[in-house]
């Protein structure tokens, strides 16, 4: 038990947090019912891909500063796709999509070890040609999404309290950590963000496997980005406010950055911590702009704390 | 047994081996043979190639001609792994081990089975280990073991063990040796890298020694090989005719200027005390690792100490910064100089650095007496500075002498060398004595740390021995024959060899 | 690897001896780089380089190159500030709508607070808990943007005046000449000169070059990141109030479009992303390339996603060609 406690302490931590924020709501807004909840979750839904995204490759010692940009190509494309498509076109729309992800990431992380230009300026660069691709592919917010695959994130499932869009984004994510978590290529992962030396001479092949996270990321990327068009029913060109959001969610839930600490859940509970925050702001009738200002100086406060952290470890 | 058994019997036979990293020959040419069940000692003094020819052994490095076959196959490994597949597999003096992985994943992570692992922890003398304990909240002496452990799971040919007793108590050296020995028995092949002599000479069948990138001798352990093992790793390069007489210099009178008691910092350094005074070069003699680099870190604030004392000119200093230890007069040469240079900056930009880090230098600079003061650096140390726009492309010689005019023209009180003359040459060698010895006629004091014994005579009035963390012996400039320091730095004056 | 490709690189003498000219030169392939691009464009559109083009060229690529001021200065570190069009946008915005309220001197120096403000958060976040300048700069930017948000509400009555002077400043020309050269001569001067001749100017140069030297040597890099951030901010503030003169309508996105073209143009100018390498010099230069390139790319209707695909791939094309060169990494 004690053992437990000690390895996830952090993670409980944070959803005793999140129940408590559930509290205050309640408090603020005594009719906060599975309704609200429910625009929650859909609310949290590209923050938490964009965040698991981040985790993986921050989990392999690097960090990638296109997430944002890529989920607007995800975005765009799935908009553009699935404009008039039945269901067969909306599968092939999904499908070219989250291979569009696989291979932006794939780039990224090639780049990152053909050209040996450190993985902050080589993603800031791809910033910026992701987000020039999705201006090309839409100039504008437009396309649509397909209805079936918008209702999959809308409403309940069986019960009342379970938002369809959370048993989505548990499913979406299950389906690619846990396979990983358990196969060698996760191990890998860790390893070369924990200590890249030791990892060589453990025989695991730190190119490849820094290519295969970042492609990781890209995949889980353009799921992001493809809840985003779903959600609004539109492609938006112009990337939101992901990236520095992503970053700090994942340090929030315990990701290290510089790498081989961290696991999922702890940075998804994060998410919902900081949606549920805004949420409770704009509840409280706080003008949105201010709750723009407090969310991001949350996450300032929260990565500035992740430095002095990873500092400290870096002496240790 | 015919020419022809002999070499198909060799588990290992690595000949000629060279290698050379842009102008600077590493190797020229190293060979080393193993028998099924035998244990041979690789000795070298510090750069004498040894771990180069290490990495090349575990395919880190690729090397740039002869021959390494193992089992009588040529071996092309390109990585660890390869090596690894070709059945050598080594156990590192820092553990290859992923910190933030437990021990179950770091198995899985490099393909060990579990079984065998777990009957040699066991049979290492660690008990009660949980395979879901993380690497990183582990003790080192531990995870030296677990590394051992992993190798021997692997049921290798031959096992390379670098300083594999350094960091463990004396209980689990014992079990370590006794295992190997076993294991040698049993028809394993082991290369062992040992500072120690009573282990190399309690442990192995022969030793095979390296000097300058070429192995010079092939012995088999009997008694006294410690002084044919000295004898040879000296060799005649540095003949002590060459050497200037030195002279008796006595410990200059008054109070010392730094008085160091019982020091001890990180992992390594665990217990040294000495006193420096004005005008006196005391030299520090240690082998690698030894804790000299934490010495060196703390004394000029690069580094806290752990406990101690530090006293300079009588009262008690703590840096907590270099900038502390520069305002106290400490200034440092580090060793490794890609540390110590603005590679592609100027001479003048790097010699003229210290003036300008005070926050209250952050103006103007006068600029005729910046040209003055860095030009007058210059000269004393006859800087070639034909290629002064980026301090990247001088001679390794003219680097050093950049990091050592940058203090030269801010002014010295207590200068820290910490083995200034690695990888230079001869000439170079020479100013930087000449230059150590006018420093302290002129009242500095200096600390000069050096890799190459024979300096000790030529550089130095004394010099502090320090073993496995400690201050063991201080060795007038007059007996400090080579042999005499080789002999101090193994710890082979010392009684109890083993660390406490 | 890096072993191999270096002695490769020695063993190519003409290479080796073509990127030191070029280290040592590096103003004499942008030049030539810019006179190619106005070469093409009077090739295109014959006529259109006269003197008047020439001017308003110059006058659009003097906020750019002090923009790109911030990002060189910082760059030279070894990092970059993403704020610096943030803060711009602020000092612009917050004077115009103060005018009307305390004058013009007054409304410049409370415009110019903020912009230190931001630029002194990226300096403590920089120096003390060790965040990567970019995701730093990048979240102050986020801050500085909502708190811009919340200050309009406050001002929507009071409206927004540009003073005749800025306006003189950013649009005005005297014998053919934008007056904003007035304000960027100096500026550039003073520039090229502290990066140089002082302490503050050698100890970018060092901190970027090696940090553990520039500590070793006695250098408090705390210090001279605080400092350095809020000058870039101060700097990010004056190219506010410059462009507000030269647009003329205040807005909340005033300076944005310049963040970008900033960061390139410093790294074309030479301004190594890693530290240590540099000046501003350089970055005037890539100021008038990427202005000059910016009209070629509107002439040849070049979309706005095409234009930042080639933005990015300029930063990373250059970068690794610097890193080959010089074999940093």
């Amino acid at each position: 038990m004690n053992r437990v406690l000690g390895k996830h302490g952090w993670t409980l931590g944070l959803l005793a947090l999140l129940v408590l924020l559930f509290g205050i709501t309640r408090i603020i807004q005594p009719n906060f019912g599975a309704s609200g909840l429910d625009s929650l979750s859909r609310a949290a839904l590209p923050f938490a891909f964009a965040t698991a995204a981040m985790v993986i490759v921050v989990i392999a010692g690097g960090i990638d500063l296109s997430v944002a940009s890529m989920m607007a190509v995800a975005g765009v494309t799935a908009a553009v796709l699935m404009e008039g498509a039945g269901t067969g076109g909306t599968l092939f729309a999904v499908a070219v999509v989250l291979v569009a992800g696989l291979a932006m990431g794939a780039l990224n992380g090639a780049l990152i070890v053909v050209t040996r230009v450190p993985d902050i300026v080589v993603t800031l660069a791809m910033l910026f040609v992701w987000e020039g691709v999705a201006l090309l592919i839409l100039k504008a917010p437009g396309g649509t999404a397909t209805p079936w695959l918008r209702e999959m994130i809308v409403g309940p499932l069986v019960f009342a309290w379970l938002p369809k869009s959370l048993v989505f984004l548990a499913v979406c994510l299950a389906a690619v950590w846990v396979p990983l978590k358990r196969s060698k290529l996760g191990l890998s992962i860790y390893a070369i963000g924990s200590d890249e030396l030791a990892a060589y001479r453990s025989g695991v092949s730190v190119g490849r496997t820094r290519i295969a996270a970042y492609a990781l990321c890209g995949l889980l990327s353009a799921i992001g980005g493809l809840t985003l068009t779903m959600s609004t029913g539109n492609g938006e060109p112009i990337p939101g406010p992901y990236l520095l959001a992503s970053v700090a969610a994942a340090v929030l839930g315990g990701a290290v950055l510089g790498g081989g600490r961290g696991a999922l859940l702890g940075p998804v509970i994060a998410v919902f911590v900081l949606r549920l925050v805004r949420m409770d702001l704009t509840l409280a009738s706080v003008d949105p702009n201010v709750t723009t200002i407090v969310e991001g100086t949350i996450m300032v406060a929260v990565v500035m704390l992740g430095g002095v952290l990873a500092m400290r470890r870096r002496r240790a | 047994m015919t020419g022809q058994e002999a070499a198909t019997s060799l588990l290992l036979d690595a000949r000629g081996v060279s290698k050379r990293f842009g102008a600077v020959v590493a190797l020229r040419d190293a060979s080393l043979t193993l028998r099924k069940g035998e244990i041979v000692a690789l000795m070298g003094a510090n750069g004498a190639g040894k771990s180069t020819f290490v990495k090349i052994l575990t395919g880190a490095l690729q090397r740039d001609g002869g021959t390494i076959r193992i089992r009588g196959q040529e071996s092309s490994a390109r990585s660890p792994a390869g090596a690894r597949a070709a059945g050598l597999v080594p156990v590192y003096q820092e553990p290859s081990l992923i910190p933030d992985l437990d021990v179950a994943d770091n198995l899985r992570l490099g393909g060990t089975p579990v079984d065998p692992f777990r009957h040699w922890v066991a049979e290492l003398g660690i008990k009660d280990l949980r395979l879901d304990a993380m690497i990183g909240q582990l003790p080192l002496a531990t995870l030296r073991i677990l590394d051992l452990a992993r190798a021997l799971a692997s049921k290798p040919d031959v096992l390379l063990l670098d300083e594999m007793t350094a960091a463990l108590p004396t209980d689990l050296v014992e079990r370590v040796l006794k295992t190997v020995r076993a294991e040698a028995d049993n028809g394993r092949s082991v290369i062992y890298i040992s500072h120690r002599f009573s282990e190399i000479s309690e442990l192995c069948d022969r030793a095979s020694i390296l000097r300058d990138g070429a192995t010079v001798g092939d012995l088999p352990i009997e008694d006294r090989v410690e002084d044919k093992v000295v004898e040879l790793m000296l060799g005649a390069s540095l003949g002590s005719g060459e050497a200037p007489a030195a002279q008796a210099r006595p410990v200059p009178e008054g109070p010392p200027s730094l008085r160091v008691r019982s020091l001890a910092a990180g992992r390594k350094l665990t217990d040294v005390s000495f006193d420096l005074h004005r005008g006196e070069v005391l030299g520090v003699v240690a082998l690698e690792g030894q804790g000299q680099d934490e010495l060196f870190d703390v004394l000029a604030g690069l580094d806290r100490p752990e406990s101690g004392e530090i006293e300079v000119n009588g009262s008690r200093a703590l840096f907590r910064h270099p900038a502390d230890a520069i305002a106290a007069g400490h200034v440092l040469v580090p060793g490794d100089r890609a540390h110590g240079l603005l590679m592609e900056r100027s001479v003048r930009e790097n010699i003229a650095l210290p003036l300008v880090a005070r926050a209250r230098k952050w103006g103007a600079i006068r600029m005729k007496d910046e040209a003055r003061r860095v030009s007058g650096a210059i000269e004393r140390l006859q800087i070639d500075t034909r290629a002064q726009g980026e301090v990247q492309r001088l001679s390794g010689g003219n680097q050093q002498k950049v990091t050592i005019a940058r203090w030269v023209a801010k002014g010295v009180e207590t200068l820290l060398l910490f083995d200034p003359t690695r990888g230079i040459d001869v000439r170079t060698k020479r100013q930087i004595y000449l230059l150590v010895r006018e420093l302290a006629g002129q009242g500095a004091s200096v600390l000069y740390y050096t890799s190459e014994l024979g300096e000790v005579a030529m550089a130095c009035d004394r010099a502090v021995v320090i073993f496995n963390g400690r201050s063991v012996d201080t060795i007038e400039a007059a007996d400090a024959s080579e042999e005499n320091l080789l002999r101090a730095a193994y710890g082979l004056t010392e009684t109890a060899d083993v660390p406490a | 690897m890096t072993q191999a490709e270096s002695t490769a690189l020695a063993r190519d003498p003409a290479l080796k001896r073509i990127a030191r000219f070029l280290g040592d030169n590096p103003m004499i392939p942008l030049i030539v780089l810019l006179l190619l691009l106005v070469g093409v464009l009077e090739f295109m559109r014959p006529g259109i380089v006269n003197e008047r083009w020439i001017a308003n060229t110059v006058k659009f690529a003097i906020p750019l190159a002090m923009l790109a001021a911030c990002q060189t200065m910082t760059m030279l570190t070894g990092g970059i500030d993403l704020s610096a069009a943030v803060a711009a946008t602020i000092t612009g915005f917050v004077m115009a709508t103060q005018v009307p309220i305390v004058g013009v001197p007054w409304a410049i120096v409370i415009g110019l607070i903020p912009a230190i403000l931001i630029g002194l958060v990226n300096g403590f976040g920089v120096a003390f808990c060790r965040v990567h300048p970019l995701i730093m700069t990048l979240g102050t930017g986020l801050i500085g943007t909502g708190c811009l948000q919340v200050y309009q509400r406050f001002v929507l009555s009071t409206g927004s005046v540009v003073p005749d002077s800025l306006a003189w400043l950013g649009t005005g020309r005297t014998w053919g000449w934008p007056n904003s050269l007035l304000l960027f001569v100096p500026f550039a001067a003073l520039l090229i000169w502290g990066q140089k001749r002082t302490g503050f100017g050698r100890l970018l140069y060092a901190l970027g070059s090696n940090e553990t030297a520039s500590r070793i040597s006695g250098v408090r890099a705390w210090q001279v990141y605080l400092a350095l951030y809020a000058l870039s901010g101060l700097v990010a503030g004056i190219t506010g109030l410059l462009y507000v003169g030269l647009i003329r309508a205040p807005s909340l996105s005033l300076v944005n479009p310049l963040m970008l073209p900033s960061v390139a143009a410093a790294v074309i100018g030479g301004t190594s992303i890693f530290g240590g390498r540099g000046g501003y010099s350089g970055t005037i230069l890539g100021a008038l390339i990427l202005t000059v390139l910016g009209t070629l790319l509107t002439l040849l209707q070049m979309p706005e996603g095409a234009r930042r695909i080639l933005f990015g791939a300029i930063i990373l094309v250059v970068t690794t060609i610097y890193v080959r060169l010089t074999d940093q990494r």
